[in-house]
């Protein structure tokens, strides 16, 4: 008969609150989840726009007079950084989750993640059209 | 063959005596081509016989020697002492409980690992004078990455989310899921998919890509947990947008 051993594992406890402080990795993570709340208050921000236009022609005016404060354009700018970072970090792990095999051989990561690149400025491109840039 | 004095810093736990873990320091005359497993074992034969770890193969095929080499998960016996500064700080892998020293308590990814059934589950048992099933060299490319994982739970070291949730199943278990799922001889899905599509499933998953950074094999787990999200997504669109696809 084998002796009756007494185990006793020793649980090392993970913060709830500074576990992402441990590793580079984590924190590249937490980089590319909390720029989303920049690009949702600035969703945000066009609602409010959409519900001045509604009110009439001085509201909006009021609204585009507050677009150009200094402290919006601050704002604005850092969205758009934030959402340019947000956007390429998904858009380069793309090949992870749909990686495409033509025949025996799979397409190569840059291709799926260039096609993501590419949807994305058509689209800019007809946005910009309807918005009459051209 | 030139020869460094490493100080080794190891985690140290004796479950009959000990209450908290504690560091252990050694001073080791490390060779140009050791790894860090060779330190342990000349610490193990020459300064401390008390030391406790895993391994077997040497050649990081078995996954017995995963540890926390400077903070981050390695293989002891693929880490070379040779990229480490003087100071190498040596603990037990990362979100498992210490059993002793360096040996972990695995029993959770063992049972977890046993129920996504990592193993063919043929979609009509053929008699064996029918001859063997067989597979396109393109139907085997499709799984064949996931099949060098080693169990070595280094994956599931890096996981924050296992960290955080332990009932998490986790990126190898349902790596060789996918891995099963994906092979065209294969006909167990739905019964792996009622482990992997719940939530403590691959819904636990945040796509932080840390397990396919640290894996010795490039088995690139975030991406198999990644289609298998996309796969069972799909499968819930077919289920309440197309019902009639399951007549």
């Amino acid at each position: 008969m084998a002796e009756q051993v007494n185990r006793k594992p020793y649980v090392r406890e993970v913060s709830p609150t500074r576990w992402f402080l441990r590793d580079r990795r984590y924190m590249r993570y937490m980089a590319r989840e909390v720029t989303c709340l920049f690009i949702g208050a600035y969703t945000l921000m066009l609602l409010v726009g959409i519900a001045r236009l509604a009110q009439g022609p001085a509201a909006y005016e009021a609204f585009l007079a507050a677009l150009r404060e200094p402290a919006s354009i601050v704002f604005q700018v850092l969205t758009l950084g934030f959402a340019l970072y947000h956007t390429t970090t998904w858009f380069n792990v793309t090949p992870k989750a749909l990686p495409l095999q033509i025949g025996e051989e799979f397409v190569p990561g840059g291709a799926v993640a260039g096609a993501h690149y590419v949807l994305w400025a058509l689209i800019s491109v007809v946005i910009l059209f309807l918005a009459g840039v051209f | 063959m030139s020869e460094r004095l490493m100080q080794l810093e190891v985690l140290r736990y004796n479950p009959e005596s000990d209450g908290e873990t504690r560091f252990q320091s050694y001073e080791v005359p490390c060779r140009d081509e050791w790894v860090v497993l060779d330190a342990l074992n000349y610490v193990k034969e020459h300064l401390d016989p008390t030391l406790s770890y895993r391994w077997s193969c040497h050649m990081a095929v078995c996954g017995s020697c995963g540890m926390m080499v400077n903070g981050e998960p390695k293989l002891a016996c693929k880490a070379f002492v040779r990229d480490y500064p003087e100071h190498i700080r040596i603990e037990p892998l990362a979100h498992f409980p210490v059993e002793r020293d360096l040996v972990t308590v695995i029993e959770d990814f063992v049972s977890k690992l046993a129920s996504v059934k990592p193993y063919l589950i043929p979609k009509k048992e053929q008699p064996l004078s029918s001859g063997e099933y067989l597979q396109t060299p393109a139907q085997l490319k499709k799984y064949k990455q996931y099949t060098l994982c080693i169990n070595c739970m280094l994956c599931y070291s890096a996981c924050p989310e296992y960290g955080l949730i332990p009932a998490f199943i986790g990126p190898a278990a349902i790596t060789l899921a996918h891995r099963y799922n994906q092979d065209s001889r294969d006909g167990g899905r739905n019964e792996r998919q009622e482990v992997i599509a719940q939530q403590v499933g691959v819904w636990e998953c945040n796509f932080v890509g840390a397990c396919s950074e640290v894996c010795p094999k490039h088995v690139d787990p975030a991406s198999a947990l990644q289609q298998v999200k996309v796969a069972s997504t799909m499968d819930w669109y077919k289920e309440h947008l197309m019902p009639w696809l399951n007549k």
